[in-house]
Formats: structure tokens, C-alpha cells, sequence
């Protein structure tokens, strides 16, 4: 039988992260009734409330308290890792900013096989892990196999399993942090600037005319804005669009930029990665137009139009405008 | 600052559908345009900028087929020095820890100051880098945004995290980075900057140059193997709507005005 399963839990003012209860569901997914130990590391009051609160869904919760855990530098959160996990270890963790920056690295230190960005788990036969993965932005899904005898490190898409909030484990918290060595390292976390803010606050809009890299060109920004005028909307972006510097970084919706909760939005040449999608609450009424019919945008939304996006909103706005 | 770049061969998302094969064993190669990396470009102009401010020299590597010193040529067009290919028929299949032990072969080939790899590629799994790192026991540090030198043994480096926040950290020299789309605008590359390096040497290496064993690469040394591509069954999808742009134009109408919508 393969090893025991760890889940790295992230947090942050006191509250567990939506990954630490959704990385509960899916250690069960590897083995049913997984007994899962959680791993939370910081400094000071806000991680035993922060334990306490993982110990409803994990068995065991090993705490790690240490002036030099207070901010979690994955350089320093690997170093404390490769010494406190057991030979076999699977460690689960969520794959974001953090994770990317954490987990390949580990693996190798661990000598074990990386799994990263899993969707979905298959089942283990003898010590074959079998997983789901997409590649190419969601345009195709794919079936990995790894040999996870001698243990694992796996990143778990955020959002993607449900969170296990039965709160039935009732867990015990148990002091580890007397076996935090020295945790120094050649990065150092020196502060967090935030985002800029900009003219307009997307997160506050009802309704968002969305463009991506279907637009092609700068000058074609002004397609959106005049649908969006016509609408009574507000313009936002996803990604590549904020890269080309066409719009500000502000409009930009996804797990890098802002959270928005629309009513409506329009999804105007968008792919609809899950970055981007990871920015999309509320559950909106989506519209996609976009010309490539695989375009994963089109799994999500309730209304699609096939079309070139400099086709077809042109025509869009001038009915709009028309009706008025 | 010598800097090696790692870039990668991938088809252009951009310019193309990707399909999964009907049988399922790699995604339709058919009618492919292929391009570099995006992230990887990113990491190419950001080395270049590096170096025009303090000095030194770019290398590109990249782990393919033959194809892909086309990709090579193209980012040393942009204002790369230097540019190697690691090819060889046992690196074929390799997963990410394969990719990763050939760079750091070539790595331990030259003397850098500084690597860098793209965030990302088309696989989404945002690997190399970190992988490359820890093989070479340096700092790493991966979605970087923004790179300021400060002195020959350290960088401050910015890293693109969640809410569009930035987290600056101090780095120490030599050390991998893995580089984020957007922190700068990559240079356009004409036909004239292609020609120019349409002669330069671009070294080939494979296992025996780089004194790397056949088996813990490629097919043979994966611990992690893809069984297949699929077309995931979806739930119900989006209502496609049908007819003229016109028409189409109308409906969404109707559906938007219901929905609030349209103000």
C-alpha cells in the first residue's frame, strides 16, 4: 500500500483557504476514507485558530509554529518539508501561486513522482495513480499514470472538488513545532505591494463586457466599448489583453486579477482558461462568442454564438442601439 | 550576467484548434502552426533588457527535435548571443523531471548567473523551472513580474500572485526564475533579424555531450505517463444559437433584456 497522505493547507488571517477543505475530498479520491493529515505552518495566534477549524476535516493536524513561518516562502516551506515528511509521503497541495512555487521543486528533493494541476483522480490499482489533467488553456483533457510507491507530490486544480465540510473528523492538533530546524534559504519574503486600482471597480459591476485575445488588435478594444455603452456595461479583460498593455491591469478578470460577481457577462473572443474562470463567482448568466467551437469558454456559458467576435458585435451593438 | 534561457517548441494556441487524435494517443499534428513559447519569450526579452543594462551575455536552450532550432534562431534573433539545441532520440517521451535533468546538463555545461524558464507552457504544469532549481540546489523562484538587479549577488524579484497582488522577495545570485507573461513588452523580430542569424552555429548536444544516462530520460526514465488524450463528456454546455448574424444578434437580445442585461 502506498504511503500516508498529507495536505498542505494555506491560510491567511486566520482562515483556512478554500483549497484546505477541497484537498480533504480529494486525498478520499486517492483512497477512500483517506486518513489525511493536514500540515499548517505559520507564527502566533492566528494558526491555532486556523488549526483548529482543519481539525473538522482531518484526522490529524500537524501545527508548525516558527517566527520564520510567518509569511509562507515556499523556499523555506520546502526546506521544512523534506525534513518532516515520512519516506512515502503524498503530499497534496493547491495549485496556485503558492503550490507552482513549492511543489516542483519538492518532488525532486523527495525523489518522488509530481502530478500537477489534477481535475480529477481514477483511482490507484497496486501503486499506479491514475489522474485527469487538460492541456493547451482546457482545449483537451488527458489520462496521466505515476507509480506513487515511493510517495508523491500533487497539485490539485483549486475549485475543482467540492470542499469536505461534513466537520465529522474531529481531529487532534498535535505541536510539531519543536522540529522546525534551521529554515534559512537564498530568498527572502520582503513585502507584498498591492494591486493597482483603477478608474472603474469591475468587482462592483452588474453587468461586463469582456474582452480576450479574440479582439487581435488595439484598435479593435473600441468594438467592446461601444457595445458595452450600448449595454450600459463596463469593459473587462482577461489576461493577454492586460500583457499587450491595451487595457489596464484594473479590468483585469481572473485568479491573477480581480474577482468579479456580474449578473451578466459577455465573454467576447475569451478561451476561458481556468484562471480565467477562477475569477468568475456568482454564478453569472454567461454569454460566449467566440469562433473557435472547442473554445473551452463554451462548456460554461449558458448562451454561445459561433462567430468572429469583429463580426459579430458590431452587429450586436447597432440592434442594441437601434432598439432604444 | 550570463543568462541561459530555456524555451520550449509548442504549437500556437493562438493560431490553432487543439483536438485530441481519434485514437487518442497524442492531440491532431495535422495543419499545426507551430511558434515558441509565449512565457518563454517573455523570459528571452527580459534577459536581453538584463543584459544591455549591465552586461554579459544570453544563451537559449531548448529541448526538442530537430525543429526546434527554428525556435532557437528566433529568440537569438531578437538579441541572444548564443544558442544551443539538446537533441537526441532518447529524450523523446520525456516528463518533466526528463526535461528537467537534460537543462541541467547544459547547465552545468556553462557558468550562468542567472536561468530562466517560462512559467508555463502548453501543458499548464508550470515544472521545469522549479525542477531545474532544486537539481542545481539554487534559489528559485517561479510567476516572477518583475526583476530589479541590485547588486552581483542579488536581484529583488517580484512574483505575480493571487488578486493581482505582487510579492517582492530578495534573491540570491546564481539562481532559476520562472517568468511571467506581461512583465515586459518582447521585441518584434523581422525578417532582417532573422537573416542576421541565419548563420550562426547552433551547437547540438545530446546524452553523450552532456554525459547524461540514456535511460533516466526520455520514454524510459518517465515516472509519470500520459495513457492518453480525451474529449471530456461535458454537461449540458451552452444553448449554441443558430441563423444569421442578424438573427443571432436578435435572440441575444431577447435572452440579455430577460437577464438584465441590457440597461
Amino acid at each position: 500500500m502506498a504511503g500516508q497522505i498529507f495536505a498542505y493547507i494555506a491560510h491567511k488571517t486566520g482562515k483556512a483557504d478554500d483549497s484546505a477543505l477541497e484537498l480533504a475530498t480529494a486525498a478520499g479520491k486517492i483512497y477512500p476514507d483517506a486518513p489525511t493529515t493536514a500540515i499548517v505552518t505559520g507564527a502566533g495566534a492566528d494558526l491555532d485558530a486556523v488549526c483548529s477549524e482543519v481539525a473538522q476535516s482531518y484526522k490529524d493536524v500537524w501545527k508548525f509554529d516558527h517566527d520564520a513561518l510567518a509569511y509562507p516562502n515556499a523556499e523555506a516551506i520546502r526546506k521544512l518539508l523534506i525534513g518532516i515528511l515520512p519516506q512515502d509521503a503524498i503530499l497534496l497541495a493547491p495549485h496556485d501561486t503558492f503550490g507552482m512555487d513549492l511543489c516542483p521543486g519538492l518532488s525532486i528533493k523527495l525523489d518522488t513522482v509530481f502530478v500537477p494541476d489534477v481535475v480529477d483522480f481514477e483511482g490507484l490499482e497496486g501503486n499506479t495513480l491514475k489522474v485527469v489533467r487538460q492541456e493547451y488553456s482546457g482545449q483537451v483533457s488527458t489520462h496521466l499514470t505515476g507509480d506513487i510507491a515511493n510517495g508523491a507530490v500533487i497539485t490539485v486544480r483549486p475549485g475543482v472538488f467540492q470542499p469536505d465540510e461534513s466537520g465529522s473528523a474531529g481531529g487532534q492538533v498535535i505541536d510539531k513545532s519543536s522540529e522546525v530546524a534551521d529554515l534559512t534559504t537564498g530568498r527572502r519574503f520582503l513585502e507584498i505591494v498591492a494591486a493597482e486600482v483603477g478608474d472603474v471597480d469591475i468587482t462592483k459591476e452588474d453587468v461586463l463586457v469582456s474582452v480576450g485575445r479574440g479582439i487581435e488588435d488595439q484598435d479593435n478594444i473600441e468594438i467592446a466599448e461601444e457595445l458595452a455603452e450600448a449595454m450600459g456595461a463596463v469593459v473587462s479583460c482577461s489576461r493577454p489583453i492586460v500583457d499587450a498593455k491595451w487595457l489596464e491591469k484594473s479590468r483585469q478578470v481572473g485568479t491573477s486579477g480581480q474577482t468579479v460577481k456580474p449578473k451578466v457577462y459577455l465573454a467576447l473572443g475569451i478561451s476561458g482558461s481556468f484562471q480565467h474562470l477562477g475569477g468568475l463567482k456568482g454564478n453569472p448568466y454567461i454569454v460566449a462568442v467566440n469562433k473557435n467551437s472547442k473554445a473551452p469558454i463554451f462548456q460554461v456559458a449558458d448562451v454561445g454564438i459561433v462567430e468572429d467576435l469583429l463580426d459579430f458585435v458590431p452587429v450586436l451593438t447597432e440592434k442594441i442601439q437601434e432598439g432604444k | 550576467m550570463e543568462i541561459l534561457v530555456c524555451v520550449k517548441r509548442v504549437p500556437d494556441t493562438a493560431e490553432n484548434e487543439i483536438e485530441a487524435a481519434s485514437d487518442g494517443s497524442d492531440i491532431e499534428r495535422d495543419d499545426l502552426v507551430y511558434s515558441v513559447n509565449e512565457w518563454d519569450n517573455y523570459a528571452v526579452e527580459e534577459a536581453i533588457q538584463i543584459v544591455d543594462k549591465v552586461g554579459g551575455s544570453v544563451t537559449i536552450a531548448s529541448v526538442g527535435d530537430e525543429d526546434a532550432e527554428e525556435v532557437v534562431r528566433r529568440e537569438m534573433a531578437m538579441g541572444a548571443n548564443n544558442g544551443i539545441l539538446l537533441t537526441d532520440d532518447a529524450f523523446e517521451g520525456s516528463d518533466g523531471k526528463g526535461i528537467a535533468t537534460v537543462l541541467k546538463a547544459a547547465v552545468d555545461k556553462g557558468n550562468y548567473d542567472l536561468i530562466f524558464t517560462g512559467a508555463m507552457a502548453d501543458d499548464g504544469a508550470g515544472q521545469v523551472g522549479g525542477m531545474l532549481a532544486a537539481m542545481l540546489d539554487l534559489p528559485y523562484a517561479s510567476i516572477v513580474n518583475k526583476i530589479e538587479i541590485l547588486d552581483d549577488k542579488k536581484l529583488k524579484v517580484g512574483r505575480e500572485i493571487e488578486g493581482g497582488n505582487q510579492e517582492m522577495n530578495e534573491i540570491d545570485l546564481p539562481c532559476v526564475l520562472s517568468i511571467q507573461t506581461g512583465i515586459n513588452e518582447p521585441r518584434y523580430v523581422g525578417i532582417r533579424g532573422i537573416r542576421k542569424v541565419a548563420s550562426a552555429e547552433i551547437p547540438v548536444w545530446g546524452t553523450s555531450d552532456l554525459g547524461i544516462a540514456a535511460d533516466s530520460v526520455g520514454e524510459a526514465g518517465a515516472r509519470v505517463k500520459r495513457v492518453d488524450y480525451f474529449v471530456p463528456e461535458l454537461g449540458e454546455g451552452a444553448e449554441i444559437l443558430e441563423g444569421t448574424t442578424e438573427e443571432m444578434s436578435e435572440k441575444l437580445i431577447e435572452l440579455l433584456k430577460a437577464k438584465g442585461g441590457i440597461k
